[in-house]
């Protein structure tokens, strides 16, 4: 099939950038959204021309590097899947499709299509974790049952992969999807819960020291969401912060 | 986040004096003969027992707040992305009234002040023929008041309008201020959304029918 | 030159450990303080490497080339991570474990080593529980396991078919604790150049600033490479896209041997090749293995019938049906190891019988998994005489809830829905069980310089058994590192910090710096890529699952010419200074283009059959890998030398104490 790429270019941080258009050609349905990007930077290499800079790496959805907004939408059209998990066959022959970069104040663009989030990154390092030693002194996977149902649920919180794509869909650009699932994950198992309260204070607080926006319960997050987290856990993360905003004693 | 847990709990709060505002003036629904007594009296109560002042101070205190908080909240987030996408498609994810409650919003405040300056600055700054209940007390004739502003055309539109941007706030906010606190159950949360519709078709519907009835009916 | 001294501790293998940690030396932690460790790669090994040493208290600096270190491709590892813990009560034992995996990588595999493993894999699930990793639980609370490939015993821990995933993020919050702790410095979107010796020693690297294109230089009192495999020498592998040799090649280049090569591990599930612009191939983990049955139809005209679409999987009838590893191998069935998996699906398609397009395909068949799922399913709801449909639907539930992102993944790559149909699948390029030779201590020959994780050659022979890896890199990183290095550092608490002025670091920048001009500057006509898929096409038909000695030695010939044909012709656009991605696929598919030859030269080298490395020439007559234990029971390391092809051998004689060396069966 033939397409109309319409792509934001930006040569680096300080470019003001622009959209432009480029013309595709040979598109076969089997192919991912990033091998049609690879035949156009093919075409580019070969005019003579820079390709058009994007993130990518284990093109198998669960890296979470790839982060394209396309056609309006966080990864592109279809539910559930990353960019490099959409493919040619969710497109018809002719079509014109928009990709532009995430959008979000906390997400400079460094060049094209390749953001910085290394916001999400300081956010974990805030208390994104359990203050275990590696030592290995631990005591045994067993001694602990966990109930079979939060177990599921901290699963299901911990399959976020960080793309962003939450922020990106976001109106407000705000982060609270993915905070909540770490926060979610860690409080649900009885490992995280001496630091829950300190957790919760702290990777809030860095998340709006990042200039992420206010969650408004629009839902745009965990719809765009390529591993389809629950708004559960929003509300999960706001009881949290409530609870230890009203107990912390200092 | 502080803001946002503010805007959940003042927003639940006006919630719940919509209800008594509600109740109050269904009375209007009455026979003008009837509702003229009942209103009145309801209208004494109203301006002379000490708590309800306490509550309508902190209802104007709740609408001055929720309305600086969001406006404080929208300018932080709009920070949040300051160059926008050439291309959106936020239809495809999300409900448009989630997304416009600052301008529903803005549309209900426009019509409080209206609302507000038609009965409150109305009552205060003229004289107003006084109503002699059943058990003879002389009271201002408030019912009259409402009476003869519903018999106008264009402010029955008016009232009957702006319920729209109201239910239309409340069908999004009923629901989105009980995630903001947190107060989310898988059991339950079909039973709170269900309930968010349903509170904001009554509440708007509720208003609007009784300008509609004394135009038409009275 | 150090020779290679694997400086195994003395005893029985089962003290070997133990003593070993009683007798190595320490470092005081007020010296640690004076000490700087660098970490390239932060996938499992490298993660949990930067937390443990930051945690003991030495200073860490980490690299990863990703924007975050959770980026590694670690995270892709799917089916689980084995230990022997003997919760299921089915006989387990570190022995068991220990002596799977020697039998698994086909007695080419250090035993103190590949014992250490299976002695410290039980404290990695209690050190990931701890740290809230989300493994799979039954109803009772307790951890679930199940079945892996060339086992008989049920060890094999996991999150659903997101093991990797869990596991790395585990590591990479540790690392994150230690970042804000300011114990760690890590550089994102940095690329490692180069290492730097210093009298014989490794005491920093060059990197590059993938954002802004500069030079750094980095001082450290020892270098640690946990920068994974070579697996995209293929070009098409299961491995990221940006994977690859560079870190490792670079070492070797510095005089670090680089050991058995030619162990490849080409997976069997992998989901097979649609078309000319595949960039990648995706994985179906090996866990699918333990309810799916693998078979292709016994008549050609069916075959054709199927790549016709005249006719689908299901209406071959049970009869025409050949499950040919249950037909070959009666014992392990569809678990067989993977070598012996891959090399059997090979057999069936170059017998005629692929099932897709390319003839390179063979069915996944989850129909009668789904079927006895759905039996138990209305025996435990007391379901009385259930409709066909309702047991498929109920079978479907269990399948779903067992590989459910599995499932979703095949069917938004191949548009077919493999709860109704079954699925395609086909060997693909996956692990590399060569890298750098290490010693006991898993430091390479060259001093301070140290490799954990695939990045090192040490614990899985010629073939690793799946759920081995991850056991592997968090073991390194988070148990074995952390003590042999400080055996090493203990000698550098006087050293003070690393002078980064030094000769040794301005000639080393400067031949980066050259390097990097020389491919911007080369004006070719000709894109990265097309070199990288001319050598992905000749290291797969020629170096691939089956060699021969001709293959190999025109191999051999058809690298040196593309790797000339890539110095004279190849074009990289952009800039040197800015971010360009193409820049760092050009370094990357250099080394690729050295390292390739010299693979091909080991695979040559190795005139026998084991694990991995399949030589057409040494096969039994029923086509089993046939060993030659006396010839060739050595780890093969290699010296480095500008013609790959001629680097020079030494070789690290492996003797076994504790296992006989048998042939294995899995008949």
């Amino acid at each position: 099939m033939k397409l109309t790429l319409k792509i934001w270019r930006q040569k680096g941080p300080e470019d003001k950038g622009a959209i432009q258009t480029y013309p595709v050609d040979g598109i076969d349905g089997d192919m991912s959204f990033l091998e049609m990007m690879d035949v156009l930077n093919e075409q580019l290499i070969e005019k003579g021309e820079e390709p058009v800079a994007f993130d990518h790496d284990c093109r198998e959805g669960i890296c979470g590097m790839c982060s394209m907004y396309i056609n309006g939408r966080a990864h592109g059209p279809k539910r559930g899947v990353t960019t490099c998990q959409l493919h040619m066959r969710s497109f018809k022959d002719g079509d014109t499709i928009y990709i532009e970069p995430w959008r979000s104040t906390a997400f400079p663009v460094i060049k094209d299509l390749v953001v910085d989030r290394s916001a999400f990154d300081r956010i974990i390092q805030s208390g994104g974790f359990v203050s275990v030693n590696t030592s290995g002194n631990t005591i045994d996977a067993n001694a602990t049952p966990i109930e079979k149902e939060n177990a599921d649920k901290a699963f299901d919180a911990a399959t976020c992969i960080g793309c962003g794509a939450c922020v990106a869909s976001c109106k407000n650009a705000s982060a609270m999807l993915f905070v909540s699932a770490k926060v979610s994950q860690l409080a649900l198992l009885p490992q995280g819960d001496p630091e829950r309260k300190s957790r919760a204070l702290n990777m809030v607080n860095q998340m709006d020291e990042e200039g992420f926006g206010n969650c408004t319960n629009t839902g745009a997050c965990a719809v765009e969401c390529p591993k389809e987290i629950s708004l559960e856990n929003i509300a999960r993360m706001n009881r949290e912060f409530l609870k230890a905003s009203i107990s912390k004693e200092s | 986040m502080a803001k946002k847990y503010w805007m959940a709990a003042s927003g639940l709060f006006l919630c719940i004096f919509l209800v008594g505002h509600l109740a109050g003036n269904l009375q209007l629904l009455l026979p003008p003969n009837e509702a003229k007594d009942a209103f009145n009296a309801y209208a004494l109560f109203m301006t002379t027992f000490p708590a309800v002042k306490i509550l309508s101070y902190l209802t104007y205190a709740s609408i001055l707040f929720h309305a600086i908080d969001g406006i404080m909240l929208t300018v932080k987030n709009n920070a949040a992305r300051k160059e926008k996408y050439a291309y959106n498609k936020p239809s495809a994810n999300s409900v448009w009234t989630s997304r416009y409650m600052g301008v529903l919003g803005t549309a209900i405040l426009v019509f409080l002040v209206i609302h507000l300056w038609a009965f409150w600055a109305g009552m205060h700054s003229r004289e107003i023929p006084t109503y002699t209940l059943a058990d003879g007390t002389v009271v201002k004739d408030l019912y009259s008041e409402v009476y003869n502003a519903f018999k106008q055309l264009w402010y029955v539109i008016l009232y009957v309008v702006c319920m729209l941007p109201l239910g239309l706030h409340l069908s999004h906010g009923f629901t989105s201020a009980f995630q903001s606190l947190g107060l989310n159950h898988s059991k339950y949360n079909s039973i709170i959304s269900f309930a968010g519709i349903a509170f904001s078709i009554l509440i708007s519907i509720g208003f609007a029918i009784i300008p509609l009835t004394i135009y038409f009916k009275y | 030159m150090a020779s290679l001294k694997s400086v195994t501790p003395k005893g029985a293998l089962k003290d070997q450990w133990t003593n070993h940690k009683n007798d190595i030396n320490l470092v005081n932690p007020a010296n640690k303080r004076l000490i700087d460790v660098i970490v390239i790669g932060t996938g499992l090994a490298g993660s949990s490497a930067a937390a443990s040493l930051a945690e003991m208290g030495y200073n860490v600096k980490a690299f990863c080339f990703q924007d975050s270190p959770r980026r590694a491709h670690s995270i892709a590892a799917q089916g689980g991570i084995n230990a022997a813990k003997n919760y299921q009560n089915d006989g387990d034992s570190t022995f068991r474990l220990f002596y799977d995996t020697i039998k698994g990588g086909d007695y080419r595999s250090r035993e103190s080593n590949t014992y250490r493993l299976a002695e410290v894999s039980a404290n990695i699930i209690d050190q990931c529980v701890a740290q809230g990793v989300p493994f799979a639980r039954d109803y009772g609370g307790l951890l679930d396991n199940r079945s892996f490939g060339g086992v008989l015993v049920s060890r094999t821990f996991y999150a659903k078919g997101q093991t990797g995933q869990q596991l790395l993020l585990g590591a990479y919050s540790a690392l994150s604790r230690q970042i804000a702790k300011g114990k760690v410095t890590m550089y994102n979107r940095h690329e490692m150049m180069d290492v730097v010796t210093v009298e014989g020693k490794a005491r920093g690297i060059i990197a590059r600033n993938l954002i802004t294109g500069k030079l750094e230089r980095h001082g450290a009192h020892a270098v640690v490479l946990c920068s994974g495999g070579y697996g995209n020498v293929f070009f098409l592998s299961t491995n990221a896209m940006g994977s690859n040799v560079s870190a490792a090649w670079k070492a070797h280049r510095r005089g670090a041997y680089f050991a058995n090569p030619c162990y490849t591990q080409i997976h069997p599930t992998c989901i097979p090749v649609s078309g000319e612009h595949q960039s990648k191939l995706t994985l179906m983990s090996e866990s699918l293995r333990n309810d799916g049955r693998i078979w292709v139809p016994k008549k050609k005209e069916d075959c054709q019938a199927i790549i016709n679409k005249t006719k689908k999987a299901e209406d071959i009838s049970e009869e025409d049906r050949d499950y040919y590893l249950e037909r070959r191998y009666p014992s392990f069935g569809n678990l067989v190891p993977r070598d012996v998996a891959s090399r059997a699906a090979k057999e069936r398609c170059d017998a005629g019988f692929g099932v897709n397009s390319t003839g390179n395909a063979v069915f996944l068949d989850f129909a009668s998994a789904i079927e006895r799922y759905g039996n138990l399913e209305a025996n435990v709801k007391n379901i009385k005489n259930p409709s066909p449909q309702q047991i498929k639907d109920m079978g479907r539930e269990v399948v779903k809830s067992k590989y459910g992102n599995l499932f979703d993944m095949y069917k938004q790559i191949t548009d077919d829905d493999p709860y109704f149909t079954a699925m395609k699948i086909y060997p693909a390029v996956h692990y590399t069980m060569g890298g750098l030779w290490v010693d006991y201590n898993l430091m390479t020959n060259v001093e301070g310089l140290y490799a954990c994780g695939e990045a090192n050659f040490s614990d899985h022979g010629a073939n690793r058994l799946g759920a081995s890896a991850l056991m592997q890199g968090l073991a390194d990183g988070y148990f074995v590192l952390p003590y042999t290095i400080g055996d090493y550092l203990s000698k550098d608490i006087r050293t003070g910090a690393i002078d980064t002025t030094s000769e040794a670091f301005s000639q080393a920048e400067q031949s980066v710096k050259e390097r990097i001009e020389k491919l911007i500057n080369n004006n070719g006509t000709k894109s990265v890529d097309h070199f990288h898929k001319r050598l992905g096409k000749v290291m797969w038909d020629k170096v691939g699952m089956a060699r021969n000695e001709k293959g190999l030695k025109e191999a051999i010939a058809e690298i040196t010419e593309i790797r000339e044909d890539f110095w004279a012709n190849v074009k990289v656009p952009g800039e040197v200074n800015g971010f360009n991605p193409e820049l760092d696929k050009a370094g990357r598919v250099a080394d690729f283009l050295e390292l390739g030859e010299l693979f091909a030269k080991d695979a040559l080298d190795r005139k026998e059959s084991c694990g991995g490395h399949f030589r057409e020439e040494y096969q039994t007559k029923e086509g089993e890998a046939l060993r030659d234990d006396k010839n060739y029971a050595y780890v093969a390391a290699w010296q480095y030398n500008e013609v790959p092809s001629k680097a020079k051998l030494h070789k690290e004689e492996l003797t076994f104490k504790e296992v006989e060396l048998k042939t294995r069966s899995y008949k």
